[in-house]
């Protein structure tokens, strides 16, 4: 994945508020990355584009080596759809939907048949551990759980990129690092690509191999991590 | 989306403001009850009046006349047509080869006479008419007490319930059924030609009448006229076509023709034409046309009928509507009041991979689930109003010893044309909510609480 200059300007009133402010960097393969930066940074505004939900004002991304600016509002459905999973830090689950319903959502857009999406359902459950929680709804769900149900949700249409917007922002500690677990091993065991906007700079440093840092729209600076030494390590070993 | 998950999600978003989508869609239900009543009641009464018509079997009946026939010569004048010339006359070849046409059931003359009748020693002035075979199967028979003639030829007769009435002294009527009438009439007894200087080609001076007498047994009695008192009709005797004919009774249109050539023996003053169903009575009306006599229908009233019930359908169709405009401002209201209620929830849809027009099409999937829901009450709640007002009105005509009469009816094209109607109009009201509700910014959305 390539960002290559991207700005993204919202007017508000009279004055041009730089969300994202000419940013570039490229993400590999398979990479964990973390997207540091204070509240207002813009590191949320940059997931967005990322994550097809916005329009750059300028430049371009490219995932999987189609640029999201020059597509349409139907193929960024498409995009989202099966190449891109999300996760937000409020969850946003559909709260009248059960667990499982919420799950195969997105698999009724993708027009999946009857058969598979069961399947693949269990799957998702049995991966983020809550085949045991299948008929219960978010309201009846700790937060830990509920954002297993949104990380379950956003698997099942089997993307090769994962967004998480602050996923541990809304649990307490030990139930952070239970999810962060749940990305690493997604991004270990099925090579997932996994961008992550966190403002824990501990957090990034534990689990992500590269971090971006951004200040008033604008990327400020780049740093591999520890656990990217360990990481390299293991490859040559 | 595949329509299973649409309909699913559809009604799942439904039931999530059970208390709200319940009134809008009773909204539409008074809308389309309103309009299905005032609609019914237009083909009700529509149905009444053909139906009327039809039980007089005019509706399959064609009036010829000769060319030169004083009536005729005045309806050809209206129309701006030139003068007759040689005009055929109206005779027994004529009707045999108007008999022969495709199409044509049976043509015979009009047979009418004034007869004073006698039953009991006492006279009962009255008009005799000719009733055909084909007669038989007209449903104004349907309620006929006795029976119809036994055959074409029979001494026997019909009478109308008032006359049977004043037969039997004002008691039940069909207590005349098996009376025997004397029926005294005039017959033609040929031309007489003037002053013995009447020479061949020239126009007789007068013809005989000779009085005669005719007995006939009443077999039954009926409650209508079968002509519906049709060009003065007004009989209150129907004998068999072939007996009457062979009375050769002096008729009052016979005058018409008098001064014709041939005398008025041999001649008919006019021949109803009988065609198989009233769709066959355009083009045998044409053809009887082109063989050069005057033809009518009533089928050129019908269609005046049917314009005039168009009209009167447009009018009740459009106050009708009025609910149904006033129910689709409360599906307009319902689905914007959704989006706002579903803002996030329509944020989390387009990030997870719902398109546009998957979030379209599930905004009018709600409204077309209201409309068919709201449709499908309205027709039921419209026809129980309906059969409020028949039974009402029902027992109000019995009230007043009056036959009752179905003057409100629905069809069952009227039941899906309403249902249809309702989902047309529900998806109408909803583009605007659903287009709105599919170019909702999924960022905005989810920052929305």
């Amino acid at each position: 994945m390539a960002v290559r200059d991207v700005s993204r300007w919202h007017r508000m009133g009279t004055t041009v508020v730089h969300a994202v402010d000419g940013v570039s960097l490229e993400v590999e393969a398979g990479e964990f990355v973390a997207l540091l930066g204070s509240s207002g940074s813009g590191k949320s505004s940059l997931l967005n584009l990322i994550a097809g939900l916005d329009h750059a004002t300028h430049g371009e991304i490219v995932v999987n080596g189609r640029d999201l600016a020059r597509m349409s509002r139907e193929e960024l459905a498409k995009y989202r759809r099966n190449e891109v999973g999300v996760v937000f830090q409020a969850f946003h689950l559909v709260p009248s939907m059960t667990v499982e319903q919420n799950i195969e959502l997105p698999m009724r857009f993708a027009e999946v048949e009857r058969r598979e999406r069961d399947a693949r359902v269990a799957e998702a459950l049995a991966r983020v551990g809550l085949t045991q929680r299948r008929g219960h709804t978010p309201s009846e769900i700790s937060g830990g759980e509920q954002q297993r149900t949104a990380l379950a949700r956003a698997l099942v249409n089997r993307p090769n990129l994962l967004l998480a917007d602050e996923p541990t922002g809304n649990l307490d500690s030990k139930t952070g690092a239970e999810i962060m677990g749940l990305l690493t091993q997604l991004n270990e065991e099925l090579g997932m690509t996994i961008v992550m906007v966190t403002h824990e700079r501990a957090l990034a440093e534990q689990y992500a191999q590269r971090m971006f840092f951004m200040s008033d729209g604008k990327l400020v600076g780049e740093e591999r991590t520890q656990h990217s030494a360990v990481v390299i390590q293991q490859v040559q070993r | 989306m595949k329509i299973g998950d649409l309909t699913d999600l559809a009604l799942r978003n439904l039931r999530q403001a059970v208390l709200r989508n319940t009134l809008t869609t009773a909204g539409i239900a008074v809308g389309v009850a309103s309009l299905v009543a005032m609609l019914s009641l237009g083909i009700g009464l529509q149905s009444l009046a053909t139906k009327q018509f039809r039980k007089s079997g005019l509706f399959d009946t064609i009036f010829v006349s000769a060319k030169n026939d004083p009536r005729e010569m005045e309806r050809e004048r209206r129309k701006g047509a030139a003068p007759v010339g040689e005009a055929l006359p109206l005779n027994e070849g004529a009707r045999a080869e108007i008999a022969k046409l495709p199409n044509v059931l049976e043509a015979y003359p009009e047979i009418r006479f004034y007869s004073d009748v006698q039953e009991g020693g006492k006279a009962h002035p009255t008009t005799v008419s000719a009733l055909p075979e084909s007669a038989r199967q007209h449903e104004a028979f349907d309620t006929m007490k006795g029976k119809f003639f036994s055959s074409a030829d029979a001494s026997e007769a019909i009478v109308h319930k008032d006359y049977a009435k004043e037969l039997v002294g004002g008691g039940n009527p069909e207590g005349a059924i098996g009376k025997d009438l004397t029926l005294e009439y005039f017959q033609h007894g040929g031309a007489v030609s003037g002053g013995g200087s009447g020479a061949e080609g020239t126009a007789p001076q007068g013809f005989q009448l000779l009085r005669k007498r005719a007995t006939v047994r009443i077999v039954g009695v009926i409650d209508n006229d079968p002509m519906g008192g049709f060009m003065g009709s007004s009989a209150k005797i129907w004998i068999p076509q072939a007996l009457a004919e062979s009375l050769h009774a002096a008729q009052p249109a016979d005058m018409r023709s008098f001064s014709a050539a041939a005398g008025p023996r041999g001649q008919y003053a006019m021949l109803f034409v009988r065609v198989k169903g009233p769709k066959n009575t355009t083009s045998v009306e044409e053809q009887i046309k082109k063989l050069g006599f005057g033809a009518e229908s009533l089928l050129d009233a019908s269609k005046s009928l049917q314009r005039f019930f168009a009209v009167l359908d447009g009018f009740l169709g459009i106050f009708g509507s009025l609910a149904l405009a006033v129910a689709s401002l409360g599906i307009i209201n319902t689905l914007v009041m959704s989006i706002l209620e579903r803002r996030r929830e329509i944020g989390i849809m387009k990030a997870i991979g719902a398109s546009d027009a998957d979030v379209q099409t599930l905004f009018f999937a709600e409204a077309a689930a209201m409309g068919v829901i709201g449709g499908a009450l309205g027709v039921a709640l419209g026809w129980v109003i309906g059969k409020g007002i028949n039974l009402g009105f029902d027992a109000y005509m019995r009230k007043n010893q009056m036959p009752t009469q179905e003057f409100w009816l629905l069809p069952l094209w009227l039941v899906g044309a309403a249902i249809g109607f309702s989902v047309f109009v529900s998806l109408a009201a909803g583009l605007y909510p659903a287009r709105r509700a599919a170019r909702l910014d999924p960022v905005q959305a989810l920052r929305y609480d």
